[in-house]
């Protein structure tokens, strides 16, 4: 874990440990989905606030069609799937990832509005087709702002 | 008493726990008393307009609580409630 100091407080940037075939898994999905977002679940385990990736589970992005090239939807019933397969695995869903076509990996006001705390909301930029930067965020526990995570 | 079973994400804020049990007569007064007893939960499960949040299902004995009344949908003792998100965002 590594220490960065801010100019008004300490804060302890947290980790995510993603192997290079878990990632190519998110990329090769991001880049399957292009021009529209891609969406699926991590599943893996919490470590002291840090999160150790075991597992990739796309999700099919249950946006309406004109509005998958910026949005994207995992549904309760999903949710609750994601859930079941990360408990049989002896597992937990640890974050969320999707992608952002021809758009930087930074999380949108949108995505703001809508995370919730503890979860890894990873990013990956797509560029023409080609899966680009990922990036990894947690929601701040008062909801003013995402931090961004190391992923290692 | 009303149990209500929390994902993973808000356990968090409830010392651990995944199981709250309250004593309610609708879903609203089980989601507020859960917010009084564990404060930091409510600025995720309520916006600032103090409404549930849109991403913020509730199912009653397994059976969303839209196809009820919402959150005024009467509840019970012994009646369950969980909390499943939807996971929702987007590049703009």
């Amino acid at each position: 874990m590594t220490v960065s100091i801010s100019t008004s407080k300490l804060t302890i940037k947290t980790m995510l440990y993603i192997t290079q075939q878990q990632k190519d898994a998110v990329n090769a999905h991001a880049a399957a989905e292009y021009p529209n977002e891609c969406c699926g679940a991590i599943l893996g385990h919490f470590d002291n606030g840090s999160k150790t990736v075991r597992d990739i589970l796309p999700i099919s992005n249950q946006r309406e069609d004109s509005a998958k090239h910026n949005r994207f939807l995992i549904t309760p019933q999903e949710f609750m799937f994601c859930e079941k397969t990360a408990r049989k695995a002896n597992c937990d869903v640890v974050g969320f990832y999707h992608s952002h076509p021809d758009h930087p990996s930074a999380p949108s006001r949108y995505d703001l509005e809508h995370a919730l705390p503890v979860y890894s909301y990873v990013i990956v930029s797509v560029a023409g087709g080609q899966p680009d930067k990922m990036t990894s965020w947690e929601l701040q526990n008062d909801r003013s702002m995402f931090n961004e995570e190391q992923i290692q | 008493m009303i149990t209500i079973q929390l994902p993973t994400a808000l356990r968090a804020f409830t010392d651990g726990l995944s199981d709250v049990q309250v004593e309610a007569a609708t879903v609203d007064e089980a989601l507020r008393q859960l917010t009084e007893k564990y404060a930091d939960l409510q600025r995720h499960l309520f916006g600032d307009d103090d409404k549930l949040r849109s991403f913020v299902n509730v199912y009653l004995n397994d059976e969303d609580i839209r196809s009820a009344d919402g959150t005024a949908t009467a509840v019970k003792s012994g009646d369950t409630l969980m909390l499943i998100p939807a996971i929702a965002g987007g590049r703009v």
